[in-house]
């Protein structure tokens, strides 16, 4: 319905015709309509995270055993908020608690992998399908990553001696009514969109030039091929485009119409959630350069496996 | 009564304690606020996610902002 209003705006209203046109409408259809989307996605994470948060997520860990611990632990990361700068409290305050190292690192894995304007990204332009297959996956890396970590000898890297809790946690004890959740869930909302907003035009806008513009052969070529260093080059182009999803999704949708295959764009948007240098960074001040070097390579080895196994079975 | 606002320093925390002056100054109350930014006192309440509101050593939120009303609202329940 909207694809055809759009369409009559642009090339009737407003005249554009031909490659211009095409380029036009679908600027103007997808920018809207990923618009929309992001809004009312982005609105349900944030309701249902008002009912999460990290200090009853670990009261839940502490005590778990550890493979139960990494699957627990990757899924509370889907609904948990989460944000780099809060990475050292966190990962001191689950130590704290005597939770595994490995359980931690699958939390601190799936927490950004699954945040919400990577998921609310994904649905508009994918589909649920895709979504599903991302989170699913990214669920698997976190997992795996966490309990390989654990198996290593690495609470020696960590350079903070934390005293463990005395007695038992204490949660906050304010229950806020329904009215001051939507509240929440609302200002959340509008943060996060007043931030990407603009990225969302810009990767839109590059993408429809794409769309209008460059040919299907040119894309193929250069991002297509199922030569076998297409995943490892898109997980290596990812790292330094953290918190750009927004930016960089729509640009990836375009680029997988036009034949890039979708083992390498799922690679590739992993490894733009999941590999974050800023995080890296901040935990560089209680963590060991090897500890980070681990963490970094588990991951990238996972994201570029299921790269591999996705171009081989589609 | 004492408030004391949990943060490293992100832009969040800064902007609570922001909040929790005004609301301070509305209730009218006698109230000592005090910014906590030591990684361990944090730690100590058992906070994890910033900004971390505590009333009397009583932790009554984390990780989210909290608007002037819904603190005066917080200092009057207390």
């Amino acid at each position: 319905m909207w694809q055809e209003l759009s369409g009559k705006i642009v090339l009737e209203w407003l005249g554009f015709t031909g490659k211009l046109g095409d380029a036009l409408h679908f600027f103007l259809y997808d920018t809207i309509k990923i618009w929309f989307l992001l809004l009312s996605i982005i609105f349900a994470v944030s309701f249902l995270r008002t009912w999460f948060n990290t200090e009853k997520v670990r009261a839940y860990l502490a005590g778990k055993r550890e493979f139960t611990g990494n699957i627990l632990a990757a899924l509370f990361g889907i609904i948990t908020p989460f944000c780099t700068c809060s990475a050292i409290p966190l990962f001191l305050g689950f130590l704290q608690a005597r939770i595994p190292i490995g359980v931690t690192f699958s939390f601190l894995i799936s927490a950004p992998l699954n945040n919400e304007i990577a998921i609310a990204m994904l649905f508009s332009l994918f589909g649920w399908k895709i979504t599903a297959i991302y989170i699913g996956f990214g669920l698997f890396v976190a997992i795996l990553g966490g309990w390989i970590i654990g198996r290593f000898n690495v609470e020696q890297y960590v350079l903070i001696t934390v005293p463990p809790l005395s007695g038992d946690i204490e949660l906050p004890t304010y229950k806020p009514p329904f009215q001051e959740r939507v509240n929440e869930a609302w200002n959340n909302t509008r943060d996060i969109f007043a931030k990407i907003y603009l990225w969302v035009m810009v990767g839109v806008g590059v993408g429809a030039w794409f769309h209008g513009y460059v040919p299907a052969e040119f894309i193929a070529a250069y991002a297509g091929g199922d030569a076998w260093y297409t995943v490892p080059v898109a997980v290596l182009m990812g790292i330094p485009m953290y918190s750009s999803a927004a930016g960089v999704m729509p640009l990836v949708e375009v680029l997988t119409q036009k034949g890039m295959l979708l083992g390498s764009a799922l690679s590739f948007m992993m490894a733009v959630t999941a590999l974050s240098l800023p995080e890296a960074i901040i935990l560089k001040q209680i963590l060991h350069i090897r500890l980070i070097a681990l963490f970094f390579a588990i991951i990238t080895a996972g994201i570029i496996g299921i790269g591999f196994i996705f171009n081989t079975i589609l | 009564m004492k408030i004391e606002i949990l943060g490293t320093g992100c832009a969040k925390c800064n902007e609570l304690e922001m909040k929790v002056k005004q609301a301070v100054a509305k209730s009218g109350k006698f109230v000592q606020i005090e910014k906590v930014s030591d990684l361990q006192k944090i730690m100590g309440y058992g906070v994890m996610s910033t900004p971390g509101l505590v009333i009397d050593g009583k932790v009554v939120s984390t990780g989210k902002m909290l608007s002037a009303n819904e603190i005066i609202e917080l200092i009057n329940a207390y």
